[in-house]
This record gives structure tokens, C-alpha cells and sequence, in this order.
């Protein structure tokens, strides 16, 4: 207990390194043939966001870490307020209401949503006493969660809402029975081949694998009316999905979920971002165009190259031996945080780091994807490389709060609870 | 609690992360489809257009020089986005709908990444568009030589560009044209395209996605620079050439002018022409339906193109067929009462003493003396029948060049008219014709059509004493330093040299006391021989051959003035100041002749019923 207060290397490392990768991103796929420089433009404020973001993780560090823990409700609320202003006072940007001005400034509150979740999920999951098995216990967490989303699905930018899905890998970790996470993903696997075979055919086929399943277990009678009625749910859930893809969804929805599974080819419409964007990445080969060369990024070719599309231009200039790196740095950053959870003493404190390194993997997941067609188009930033102020002053106090939290373990005293 | 769960959830992070890096794999390494399709999107090779050679005349005087051209073009896939079309349409002189009809075009007809959006736009639009160009984002030049030149002259040799067709496309060996270029539909600017067309460059660059240019490709590494076309020298002398079509001004008829000692063309004018300036790309599109129209036919290359019979220019030529063939000798006499009997036909003659000899048979023009020579060489006992004698005749003028083309680098030639005697078996029945059907060939009626080219080339012969080399119209191919081999060849007659001398001197003779003596011209030794073509449709076509000097020839030439008249009032005037223009051009006994030069270029020998159609015709109305 002697060690004294210090900050994780390893993962302040590898933060730095995906920030800078990203800076060379945004400031290749927003300059002109070196018509400004690193400084200067969409990359320059990329530095002055990842400054800001230091600056706050030194107040942080200043800070004692029990403030954090004290307090994590009231940033919960201040936060949950900030989304709910945003829907009567955000400026209107692309049909989606997110931003709130502030001067030359635009503030996204979506993404500190997220911290602010994380520390009242942290706070619930930590206290004495908490249960899954409580209702009471499971309402307040299901709130925690929907609360925000609800407010950023208000907003429309039902991809950030999605992001909050990754508290599920949390819970699952502090407990939550995994059935839900096998309900849910057998959920996904009954949309996918309803909308690639159809519900008809999906529920012959339902029907079938019930029978061949007869064959081989006739003798067991009482297999035979539990089988029924999964087999029942199962159709009734196929036809529902049917109905909520051909008559709920609209159709720029349907188009980008079908492009996604390949079930059409629409690289001219929905299809265009992604086939884009496949392009650039699959045209850098395997050590890339080189900095500053990326043909189709120069081109202008792909939409929102530098925000949401900027693994583009790491993939066309960087060519495979970047985007290796870039998906490995993201992965030993994850792991790194799990690993400093793992070794926190108290429970609000590895929830916590837990709650980032999820919401980290999340994103990583679902954007990478999305630019190399394994996901659907979802709107969400890469975290520390897209372009944005508030994506990467969110994710650097959410990032520095969390070392903040380890550093300060050598205080804690083993608890009890764990 | 649940530590073990935190290890599946590593096991997730590390395998979705595997699965991507496997992923990336797949599309950036392994499958190189991407990369294919990328460049496809975004690179763009632009052709770097050479400069097509020039054309200079015997002399080093310009003729045919570059003119850039503008096609205004948008890049493929066309998204416009944001321009001021108005605006365009307002710097182009078009209006809105114009501006979509070929946007609409434009998106229907692509090549290679990129459509045409206007064509041919002038220097002035250019400028206007080019200054704001950055303003239409997908809209780029290309620009492309066209041709404007010197003189109004010449432009049946010179011939013109267009824009390469489908079939040029498909029939190309070697990939050079794509749609949209230019190159030589006519004259020397087709049979020389190989050479002037030069080596086209090339370009690679990025755009965006609005066509707009990014910046080169692996730094210009695999960029090719053009080279120039080859100029080209012709053997015309362009001073004589405008000269003569001075002289043959509101004439339809033409002038061929060589030089028998190495057979380069000095002057190939077909009269009435039109103006290469008015045929160039730019201009063609708004003259070339009034020139179609026109019933003097200015297209048309009559010096290459038209076949006439010969008349009495013919005579030489049967000497000396008749001396070779021993039908005659060099001191063969006949009497002439001015006609030959055939029967009951009688073929006139003109007035001349009664004896006529080989030289004045010439000289005088006598019809009976080669009706007589004619009559010797068909029923020669060498011959078993008249068809044999004929076909013997029919070779030696093809030794001539007559009947077949001569292989000269002018657009248009034919063979001009030689029957074969399956034709008057036709006419007569098989066997059933003899000399006397025919005799009319004998001064150069009849089935018999000679190109002024080809008359040209007989003088030459006859000049050269038994051989000619194939005219041509190239002097110098630059930076090659050699023309065509078959044009430094020698084509002998089947005459012997030693009869060339007494016909030489009756075409001399011709000039001194004979049809062409009222024009002989001091100083200047000429062998001409005049000819006045019977035209069924008219006024009798007026014709000349002539070389001088009789020793050591420098210009052999032929004339023909259609619907003139008499060979002597027209034609040979016409060849004796041509012959004196090339040979004495600062002659001071030249300048006295001013009243014969102002009276050809004044004289409008057009028949007034074609001025009256030509009025109609390209006027309207
Ligand atoms: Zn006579």
C-alpha cells in the first residue's frame, strides 16, 4: 500500500496513439493538397478539442476521487437535462435536433450522455444490496438506461441512442442472467433469416426442424409441448418482424438494413456510403496509398469522411497494416481498461471503467463495421479519430475520469462487496 | 462474482477484432476488385492531344498551320450540384432548354469517363467559360487542333480533317484514335495522317467526384509527353499554284503541273474550289451543304476526278504508238484533203497543205494522218485480228498511266476511261468491229477518258523521253527524310527512247508555227500540242499539254477548261503562262502579256445556265 497515486501508462499510451492517428486522419481527409496546415481547419480543432480534454483530465486528477462517486447522480441529472434542453433549445442540424449553440460552438449532449449514464449505472450497480432479482432494483437500472435513449431517439439520432445497448455487456458482467443476451441474440438471428428467406419460408422451415426434431425424440413426451410453443413464439416473432420491416420502417431504413444483409444492391442510393467506403478501404491495399494520397478520400467520394466514414481514409491510406493497427490499438485500449477494472478494489469503480471500455468496443464495432458492410449504417463517431468537439472532449474526460479512478485505487481498501 | 464472465467478454472483444482484421484483409489484400473499381472512379487519364504537323509548300512558305479548338465536356458520372446554369447558358449563348437537351445527351452518350457537352466553341466563348470554370464544377475543356491555312488555295490537295467515324474505330490496328478525334478525311492530311498526326501523351490524374482534377497520379510517373506530327513538305509551289487558279477564276476546269525529272506535282488546281478555311472543323458544318449543293461542283477534284477524251492532246501519243508499232516511221507521209473517206463517212480535217509529215501532223493537227496511222497498226500483219491489234494499242497507253490509276497522294483519282475489247464485242458482236468502229480513237474521241493528271503525266513522259515517275504531291516528309518508295521509282513506256525526238519536234512545232504559235513566249523553248474535246453537253472542252525546254524539261503541264472551245484560245494560253510564271517569273516579256493574264482571269467561262442553278442552289430561292 505504499505505491503512490499513479496514472495507467499503457492505456494513457495507447489513448495518445488512436488520438493521433485520428488527427492525421481528419487533417488528410479535410485538407486540400496541403492547402493548410495540421494546425489549421478541422484538424487544428481536433487538437484544441484533445487540449481541452487534457485540460479537464488535470482538474480531474486534481479532484479527489470520492467527488466522483459522490456525485455521479447529479451529473446523471445535470446530463438528462442537458437532453431534454437540447429538444427545445438545439439548433436543427441534418433533421436531427442534437446540438445545442453555444457561441461558434456546437455542443452534442448525446455524447456525454453516455458518461453520465455510466456513472449512475456505477452508482445503482455498487450499492449495497442491489439485486437482480429485486423489480425495484431492475426498474431503476432499465430507467437509468431507457431515459437517455428515449431523449436521443427525440432527438433523431436513433444511432446514439444504440450506443447505450453496450451497458448490456456491463450488466451481463455484474450479473444479469445471460438469457436475455441469448434471447436477444437469437432475436437477431430470427430477424436476419426472416428478411433473407422470407417469414413464410422461415416458418416452413420452423415447422420442418420441429419435425425432424419429433423424429428423434417421439418417445420423450414430455419434450413435446414445450418444443410447440417455442416453435410457435418463434413464427409468431418471424411473421411480427415481417410486418414491422414492411410496414413500420420506412423505406430508407428497410434499404439500408437490406444492403447490409446483401439482399440488394443499391450502390447508387442506401448502398452508396457503404460501397464508397468499401472502395476506398479495399483500394488501399495492403500498406495503403500513403499520408496525404488517398485518391478516393481526396476525391470527396465518400460522405462524412472525416466524422463518421474517417476509418476510410486510415483504410485507403494506411492500406491493411494501418487498419490492423488502428483496430489493435482499439482492442488493447479495451482490454487495458477491463484489465484496470478488473483490478479496481471498489465495485463503482470497475463498473465504471467497465461502462467506457464497453461503450468503446461498442462503437468500435458497430462504425468499423459499418465502413467495411458487416453492420448497418448506424451514425456513430469513431471514438477519439472522427471529427467532433464534443465526441472527442466526451470520450477524453470519460477516458481520464477512468484512469482518475485507477490511479486512485492505492487508497481504497478492499471491499468488502466485491 | 461472475470474474469468469469478463473472460468471455475478452474473448468477444479479441474475436470481433480478429474477425475485422480478417475482414480488411479479404478486401485489401486478397481481393484486388476494389482497387480496380477505385481507380475506375476516380482516375482519370487524360489524352495529351500533339501537334499536328505542319505544311509547308516547295519553297518553305507555310500553309496548313494549327488551330485550337474547344469542346466543352463533363466528367462522368455527371452530378451537377449547385451551378449557376443560367449562368453558363448565358457565357455559352444557349438557352435553358438547350442547356438540357444536351445535359440529357450528355448523360446518354458517355466514352471513357467522360460525355460532350459542347462542341467546337470558339476562342472568345473559351476564354469567357474558362475564366469561371471553377464555378461548374464536372465541366473541363478539351482542346484539339483544328486546321486554318495560309491561302485560299489548294484545298483539293491540302484536304481536310473530321472527326474519326466508327468504322476508322473498328478497322484500327494499333488503338491510336478515340471518339471524338480528328484526322485527315481527304487530300494530304489522309494520306500522310501517320505522320503528321504525331503521338499523342497522356496524363493520369485524380478527380473527385465532380470530374474535378486532384492532383497527378503516383506523381506523374507514368505520364507520357506527346510529340509533335511530322511537318510536311509538298512539291507544290504554292505561288504557281494560286497563280493558275488566278487564271482558271469563273472556269470549271483544271490545271496539273509536274516536274517530269523527279515527278513532283508543282500545281493541281481544280477549278472552281472551295476554300480550306471554310472546311476546317470549325467551319465546315456551315459550308459544306452550300458546296454539296453547288452544280459547279467545288468538291469535286476534276484534275484527279473527271475523265475526258483527250482530243487532238492525244496525237502525240499515237505517233508515237504508230512508230514504236512500225505502223509508221519518223518520214512517213500521207495526203490530206481535208477528211478521211471511211466508206461513206467522212471525218473532217482542218485546213493544212495536202502532204502532211509526222511533224506537221502534229503541228497542224491533221485528223487523217493518224486515222491513217490507226488503220496501219489494226490491220498490221502482226496482228491476227483486230482485237489482238487493239489490245497491243490498249497496252501502250496503259505504259502511259492511261486506263489505270497512277498511285499519286491526291484524293479522288480513278482510271479514267480504256475499253477492253470485250466491250466492243459487246457494242458489235464477238469479232464483228474492226478499225474503222474505233477510229475515232485515233485522235482521241471515243471511248476514251483521260484525267488532266494523267495528261499531265503523258507530257512528262514525252518530256522524259519514255518514263515517268508517279506523281506526287510530298517533297519531304520532316524528320523522316524520305518519301514513299514508289515515288523514286522510273515507270518505262514500251516506246523506245529514239522515237521521241521528231514527235518532240512536231510538239514544238506546234508553239512555233502550229495551233499554239499566236502565244509563243520569247525565250522559252515550248512542246505543247492543243486539243478541243467534242462535249456532247456543249461548248467544246478546251485542252493543252506542253513541256519546256525541250531539253533538260523542268515543267511538264496539262489544262482543261471545260466548255471553252478551242484548245488554242483557252487552254494553252493558260499553260504558256503557267510555263512562264515557273520558269521566268521575273520575265520582263511577262509583264507586257498583262492584257492575256487580265483576259483569262476576267473571262467567266461558266455557262449561265450553272451560274443560274449555282445562285439557287447555295443562295435559296
Ligand atoms: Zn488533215
Amino acid at each position: 500500500m505504499e505505491t503512490k497515486s499513479r496514472i495507467d501508462f499503457i492505456a494513457l499510451f495507447l489513448f495518445v496513439a488512436i488520438t493521433c492517428i485520428g488527427i492525421a486522419s481528419v487533417y488528410s481527409a479535410t485538407s486540400e493538397a496541403g492547402a493548410f496546415t495540421l494546425l489549421e481547419g478541422r484538424s487544428g480543432k481536433q487538437i484544441m478539442w484533445f487540449g481541452v480534454s487534457v485540460f479537464l483530465g488535470i482538474i480531474i486528477f486534481i479532484l479527489n476521487a470520492q467527488f466522483f462517486e459522490a456525485f455521479s447522480m447529479y451529473i446523471y441529472i445535470a446530463l438528462m437535462l442537458l437532453l431534454v434542453a437540447v429538444l427545445f433549445i438545439g439548433a436543427d442540424i441534418n433533421g436531427a435536433r442534437s446540438w445545442i449553440r453555444i457561441g461558434s460552438f456546437s455542443l452534442q449532449p448525446s455524447e456525454f450522455a453516455k458518461y453520465g449514464t455510466a456513472f449512475a449505472i456505477s452508482s445503482i450497480l455498487s450499492t449495497i444490496g442491489f439485486s437482480w432479482e429485486k423489480k425495484a432494483d431492475i426498474l431503476k437500472i432499465a430507467a437509468i438506461v431507457l431515459i437517455p435513449m428515449g431523449l436521443i431517439v427525440l432527438q433523431g439520432d436513433t444511432g446514439s441512442a444504440l450506443v447505450f445497448l453496450s451497458f448490456f455487456i456491463v450488466f451481463y458482467r455484474e450479473g444479469l442472467t445471460p438469457n436475455i443476451l441469448v434471447l436477444g441474440i437469437a432475436a437477431i438471428v430470427i430477424f436476419v433469416l426472416t428478411l433473407v428467406f422470407g417469414s413464410l419460408a422461415f416458418s416452413i422451415g420452423t415447422v420442418l426442424c420441429l419435425l425432424v426434431f419429433y423424429a428423434f425424440t417421439y418417445t420423450n413426451k414430455k419434450v413435446l409441448l414445450p418444443s410447440i410453443a417455442i416453435a410457435a413464439v418463434v413464427i409468431l416473432f418471424s411473421l411480427s418482424v415481417q410486418f414491422l420491416f414492411d410496414n413500420v420502417l420506412q423505406s430508407h431504413q428497410q434499404k439500408r438494413i437490406q444492403v447490409t444483409l446483401n439482399l440488394i444492391e443499391d450502390n447508387q442510393g442506401a448502398g452508396y456510403n457503404v460501397n464508397q467506403s468499401k472502395i476506398a478501404i479495399g483500394s488501399g491495399g495492403f500498406s495503403g496509398k500513403g499520408f496525404l494520397n488517398g485518391s478516393h478520400t481526396k476525391g470527396d467520394f465518400i460522405p462524412e469522411q472525416e466524422t463518421d466514414f474517417i476509418f476510410c481514409t486510415i483504410g485507403e491510406e494506411g492500406g491493411w497494416v494501418l487498419s490492423s493497427i488502428t483496430i489493435l490499438l482499439f482492442v488493447l485500449l479495451v482490454l487495458r481498461l477491463f484489465h484496470l477494472a478488473g483490478r479496481a478494489k471498489k465495485k463503482f469503480k470497475r463498473i465504471f471503467i467497465y461502462s467506457l471500455a464497453s461503450i468503446i468496443f461498442f462503437h468500435l464495432m458497430v462504425n468499423v463495421g459499418m465502413t467495411i458492410g458487416l453492420m448497418p449504417v448506424i451514425g456513430i463517431p469513431l471514438p477519439l479519430i472522427s471529427y467532433g468537439g464534443s465526441s472527442i472532449l466526451a470520450f477524453g474526460i470519460f477516458i481520464f475520469t477512468a484512469l482518475k479512478l485507477d490511479a486512485s485505487r492505492v487508497y481504497d481498501l478492499q471491499s468488502h462487496y466485491i | 462474482m461472475y470474474q469468469h464472465r469478463s473472460l468471455y467478454i475478452y474473448a468477444v472483444v479479441v474475436l470481433i477484432g480478429l474477425l475485422y482484421i480478417m475482414r480488411l484483409l479479404q478486401i485489401q489484400v486478397i481481393d484486388d476488385k476494389y482497387a480496380i473499381i477505385a481507380e475506375k472512379i476516380s482516375l482519370r487519364k487524360q489524352t495529351i492531344y500533339p501537334q499536328r504537323g505542319l505544311i509547308f509548300d516547295r519553297n518553305d512558305k507555310l500553309i496548313v498551320y494549327n488551330d485550337p479548338v474547344y469542346d466543352l465536356m463533363l466528367s462522368v458520372p455527371i452530378k451537377l450540384k449547385g451551378i449557376d446554369t443560367l449562368g453558363l447558358c448565358a457565357l455559352l449563348e444557349i438557352d435553358k432548354p438547350e442547356f438540357d437537351k444536351r445535359l440529357a445527351k450528355a448523360k446518354s452518350k458517355s466514352y471513357r469517363g467522360k460525355s460532350v457537352f459542347k462542341k467546337n466553341i470558339s476562342n472568345l466563348v473559351f476564354a469567357r467559360v474558362q475564366e469561371r470554370l471553377y464555378e461548374f464544377k464536372g465541366f473541363f475543356f478539351e482542346i484539339r487542333q483544328d486546321r486554318n491555312y495560309k491561302f485560299n488555295s489548294s484545298s483539293h490537295v491540302l484536304g481536310y480533317l473530321g472527326e474519326v467515324n466508327k468504322l476508322d474505330l473498328e478497322l484500327q490496328s494499333d488503338e491510336f484514335y478515340e471518339q471524338g478525334d480528328f484526322v485527315g478525311k481527304k487530300g494530304v492530311e489522309k494520306f500522310y495522317e501517320d505522320y503528321l498526326r504525331g503521338i499523342k501523351g497522356e496524363q493520369y490524374f485524380y478527380v473527385d467526384k465532380f470530374g474535378v482534377n486532384k492532383g497527378p497520379y503516383k506523381k506523374g510517373k507514368l505520364d507520357v509527353p506527346a510529340i509533335d506530327g511530322n511537318n510536311l513538305k509538298l512539291s507544290l509551289d504554292i505561288d504557281l499554284q494560286q497563280y493558275g487558279e488566278m487564271l482558271l477564276n469563273n472556269k470549271m476546269g483544271s490545271v496539273v503541273a509536274i516536274d517530269p525529272k523527279t515527278g513532283e506535282i508543282l500545281a493541281l488546281i481544280s477549278s472552281p474550289f472551295y476554300n480550306p478555311s471554310n472546311f476546317n472543323i470549325q467551319n465546315r458544318g456551315n459550308y459544306y451543304a452550300g458546296a454539296i449543293k453547288d452544280p459547279t461542283k467545288p468538291i469535286f477534284n476534276r484534275a484527279v476526278s473527271a475523265p475526258y477524251p483527250p482530243g487532238s492532246t492525244f496525237k502525240p501519243i499515237m505517233a508515237l504508238i504508230g512508230l514504236q508499232d512500225e505502223a509508221i516511221n519518223e518520214h512517213t507521209h500521207f495526203g490530206c484533203p481535208g477528211y478521211y473517206r471511211l466508206g461513206r463517212r467522212i471525218i473532217k480535217c482542218h485546213g493544212h497543205t495536202f502532204s502532211t509529215s509526222l511533224q506537221r501532223s502534229i503541228a497542224s493537227s491533221c485528223n487523217t494522218y493518224y486515222c491513217n496511222t490507226f488503220k496501219n497498226m489494226m490491220q498490221s500483219d502482226k496482228y491476227a485480228n483486230t482485237e489482238e491489234a487493239y489490245n497491243s494499242w490498249r497496252e501502250y497507253l496503259k505504259s502511259f498511266g492511261i486506263g489505270k490509276e497512277l498511285g499519286i497522294d491526291v484524293s479522288g483519282e480513278i482510271k479514267g476511261w480504256l475499253m477492253d475489247a470485250s466491250f466492243y464485242d459487246k457494242m458489235h458482236g464477238e469479232g464483228r468491229w474492226s478499225y474503222a468502229n474505233i477510229i475515232s480513237l485515233s485522235f482521241g474521241q471515243g471511248e476514251l477518258g483521260l484525267t488532266p493528271m494523267q495528261m499531265a503525266n503523258v507530257a512528262s513522259v514525252i518530256a522524259n523521253r519514255g518514263y515517268y515517275f508517279t506523281p506526287h504531291v510530298v517533297r519531304q516528309i520532316e524528320g523522316i527524310d524520305k518519301i514513299p518508295e514508289k515515288y523514286l521509282m522510273k515507270n518505262y513506256t514500251k516506246i523506245s527512247p529514239t522515237h521521241f525526238e521528231p514527235v518532240i519536234e512536231g510538239m514544238h512545232e506546234v508553239t512555233l508555227s502550229g495551233t499554239a504559235a499566236h502565244i509563243a513566249i520569247a525565250g522559252l523553248d515550248i512542246a505543247g500540242k492543243t486539243g478541243t474535246v467534242q462535249n456532247p453537253h456543249g461548248k467544246n472542252h478546251s485542252a493543252y499539254i506542253a513541256f519546256s525546254p525541250l531539253e533538260n524539261p523542268k515543267i511538264a503541264i496539262a489544262v482543261v477548261v471545260e466548255e471553252a472551245g478551242y484548245g488554242s484560245t483557252w487552254a494553252a494560253p493558260i499553260a504558256h503562262l503557267l510555263i512562264e510564271h515557273y520558269l521566268q517569273p521575273d520575265s520582263v516579256e511577262g509583264s507586257s502579256r498583262q492584257y492575256l493574264v487580265d483576259k483569262m482571269k476576267n473571262s467567266n467561262l461558266i455557262p449561265l445556265k450553272l451560274r443560274a442553278l449555282r445562285d439557287t442552289a447555295i443562295y435559296g430561292n
